[in-house]
């Protein structure tokens, strides 16, 4: 099962290849991995997509725990959540294709960024299965050029992580 | 006071009160070494090959629950180390590394004597270091000291620049240390505990099945207080040997690959298996599948969350130090009108005897040839079972943990873990130099003692008058082993061809050395070297090339599908 880590370090260098270190070393899948610094300068956040059985899952926890670096980690599938991703797209438009494209970026809601005579760049945000169905609404042979920044999440409500 | 990153490392380690630091010079240590010449709290080891320093390091701390300490510069000194270090990290020794690095402004331009020490070392320590800034360092290797020896100890290494070392900045060394990220818990959960006990007390079929935990956390004596007082059978692996006396009726035996037959049939088919210090290494229940019995409860004390339903599911979770955890039971028994159940632990112990008449242990002893079994029984006797035995890996690893009885903790110095031949005679440098006048014990195969002999010229040089009892049968005799099991008598590589002669060899490093071809003349070699107090003695016993190790549940099979002697 798919499962949202999310993840306080201390923001020290070399904190980041010990838990990429980690999964690969245990051979745990790593689908997507974000990570910046926090309000607070001294930690970041990371958030990691990755998938496993319920074991696995209670392993990598524990694992990520037993680094020195990491203060908390929490799973936010575990409750109610906010999950989002940022796409920026270059596609195709000329022609009656730019009419359509403008259309189906205010479908998805997305914004249109840059625009030259041949093509769009459009910015689109939302989980990651809107993202692919808005590759999915568009003929394939249109894309130029894709960047996804893998999914960041947040607890609803009061489920709130810090230290 | 100003002082350079040199004497500051010097100044921590005094702090610490580090005895013994092991270690090998080179460029980037340099300004360190200088530092070290010129004061006498903290003694210097030289070893023959970094990899020595470190396993050095480890029987040190091993043998005596303090931090080992080494010291090797950067790149080759880094990675010859590495074996050291992982091995120590497989077994959760407590060490502190301290490693030269090439000048902060070197790094990455693939500088003479260069390596990503960090990110070498990352996956094998339990936190590493680079101190960019001198200001940094006081309170690095306080934190070093700190986190190697709570929690799940392990090794922790601080990787310095040179000119790092030749910086200045004023020195004060902070008395404690707290990191936000980093508090391990230490006393097991009083809920989780009361279940145990009670799970405990009303087990019709208990068995105890305690690990290098034990022996981490100084819990033998409220084991052995715990086992005795409720008349349960008990084993302990190989890294958990000393935890209950070997001596003691309770005691099964080894359990896992080589354990005996009664100890791995107890851990099968017991009612509740309480794991103290334990992991339910693949070495020890083999395939978790078929060691899964849904009637059976489990029990499992862990500093380490981790180790918990890592490979095998448990019912009650005790995360603390092991000691504090059966502290808090002893209590609780000691002050329960319950007792455990007398019939139901007749009937139990009765079916143990039975499994025991196949006295799985058994080997000829009327063989023409020495057999190795027989050379640790007459090492275990003439030593009262007091020494200190350190040992290699394979076969005569084996055969030390089967037959010779460890009544003490902190004994038995071996590489549990990862396995690495090697390792017995730079461990026992460091027992022999934190036990002065103890008596110290290498027990050896001519393969393994031959990964780091040049350790034999440190001896000389510090005067450590360790025992190497090699027991020579011409092959890598646990590969020779499973090539015979498995592979058709097929000796791929294993034969140890074009040997040296190992009387001279010991010699030549100005060791005593004796070769033992006969049954009869084991006892006599023995005494005679145990009677040199003051020399090394090399003890070479041409043994039975044929001998193999039984009990064996092959690799990735069940528990109880033993291989025994007689069965071949």
């Amino acid at each position: 099962m798919r499962h949202i880590l999310s993840i306080l370090v201390e923001n020290e260098a070399g904190a980041l290849s010990r838990i990429s270190g980690l999964f690969s070393a245990r051979g745990y899948n790593i689908e997507s991995l974000t990570v910046a610094p926090t309000e607070d300068p001294t930690m970041s956040r990371m958030t990691i997509v990755t998938a496993g059985s319920d074991d696995v899952i209670e392993q990598i926890t524990k694992q990520l725990n037993k680094l020195v670096e990491v203060v908390k980690v929490v799973d936010l599938t575990e409750g109610n959540h906010i999950e989002r991703e940022l796409m920026l797209v270059k596609v195709r438009a000329a022609g009656k294709e730019r009419d359509e494209m403008k259309r189906l970026t205010d479908i998805f809601r997305g914004r249109i960024l840059d625009v030259t005579d041949k093509s769009y760049t459009i910015e689109l945000t939302g989980p990651g299965e809107k993202l692919d169905a808005f590759l999915g609404a568009i003929e394939p042979g249109v894309i130029l050029e894709t960047v996804r920044t893998g999914a960041s999440g947040i607890g609803r409500g009061e489920r709130i992580l810090r230290v | 006071m100003q002082l350079t990153g040199a004497e500051i490392t010097i100044r921590c380690l005094q702090e610490e009160g580090v005895e013994y630091v092991f270690g090998y010079p080179g460029g980037a240590v340099l300004n360190i070494y200088d530092e070290l010449f010129k004061q006498d709290k903290v003694k210097h080891v030289l070893v023959r090959h970094e990899q020595g320093a470190v396993h050095a390091a480890d029987g040190y701390s091993r043998s005596s629950h303090k931090v080992g300490v080494a010291l090797v510069t950067s790149g080759p000194g880094v990675t010859n180390a590495v074996t050291g270090i992982a091995t120590a990290y497989m077994d959760s020794i407590p060490l502190v590394v301290i490693t030269g690095q090439v000048p902060t402004h070197a790094i990455g331009q693939d500088a003479f004597q260069e390596c990503d020490t960090v990110g070498i070392t990352r996956p094998c320590v339990k936190h590493n270091f680079l101190v960019k800034d001198v200001k940094d360092l006081a309170v690095t290797i306080k934190k070093a000291f700190y986190l190697a020896t709570t929690g799940r100890p392990g090794p922790v290494l601080v990787d310095i620049p040179k000119d790092v070392t030749q910086a200045s900045t004023e020195f004060t060394y902070p008395k404690t240390i707290t990191l936000r990220s980093y508090n391990p818990v230490t006393k097991g959960h009083a809920g989780q505990i009361k279940k145990a006990v009670q799970l405990l007390l009303d087990a019709k079929r208990p068995m105890f099945y305690t690990g290098g935990g034990v022996i981490l956390s100084n819990a033998s004596s409220q084991l052995t207080r715990l086992v005795r007082l409720l008349g349960y059978p008990c084993t302990n692996t190989l890294m958990g040997l000393g935890g209950l006396p070997g001596t003691d009726p309770q005691f099964t035996g080894l359990p896992g690959m080589h354990g005996t037959y009664e100890t791995n049939m107890a851990m099968q088919h017991c009612d509740v298996l309480f794991a103290v210090g334990s992991r339910f290494d693949d070495r020890v229940i083999g395939d978790p599948k078929h060691f899964y019995r849904a009637d059976r409860k489990i029990i499992h004390i862990d500093i380490d969350p981790s180790s918990i339903s890592k490979r095998v599911k448990v019912d009650v979770p005790i995360v603390g130090y092991v000691a504090e955890v059966l502290d808090e039971m002893l209590r609780l028994l000691e002050s329960s009108p319950q007792r455990p159940d007398a019939a139901a632990l007749k009937a139990w112990w009765a079916q143990i005897k039975e499994w025991q008449r196949k006295d799985c242990l058994k080997y000829d002893r009327k063989s023409e040839l020495i057999k190795p079994q027989y050379v640790v029984e007459k090492l275990y006797e003439l030593t009262k079972g007091d020494a200190f035995v350190t040992s290699d890996v394979g076969q005569h690893q084996m055969w030390v943990a089967q037959y010779y009885k460890f009544d003490k903790p902190r004994r038995w110095i071996n590489s549990g873990g990862l396995g690495t031949m090697g390792f017995g005679l730079p461990a026992a440098m460091g027992v022999q130099l934190v036990n002065p006048g103890a008596m110290v014990v290498c027990v050896t195969g001519e393969a393994s003692i031959q990964m780091c002999i040049q350790e034999l010229s440190t001896c000389k040089q510090y005067h450590l008058p360790i025992k190497i009892v090699n027991l020579n049968n011409r092959y890598m005799g646990m590969v020779r082993q499973w090539q015979e099991f498995f592979y058709g008598n097929r000796y791929a590589e294993s034969y140890m061809d074009a040997l040296p002669d190992f009387v001279k060899l010991a010699e030549a490093y100005g060791h005593v050395g004796i070769k033992i071809e006969k049954p009869g003349d084991v006892e006599g070699a023995l005494r005679e070297a145990l009677a040199q107090k003051e020399r090394l003695v090399f003890l070479d016993f041409i043994t039975d090339q044929t001998e193999n190790v039984f009990p064996m549940v092959p690799g990735g099979k069940g528990l109880t599908e033993m291989i025994l002697a007689e069965e071949l």
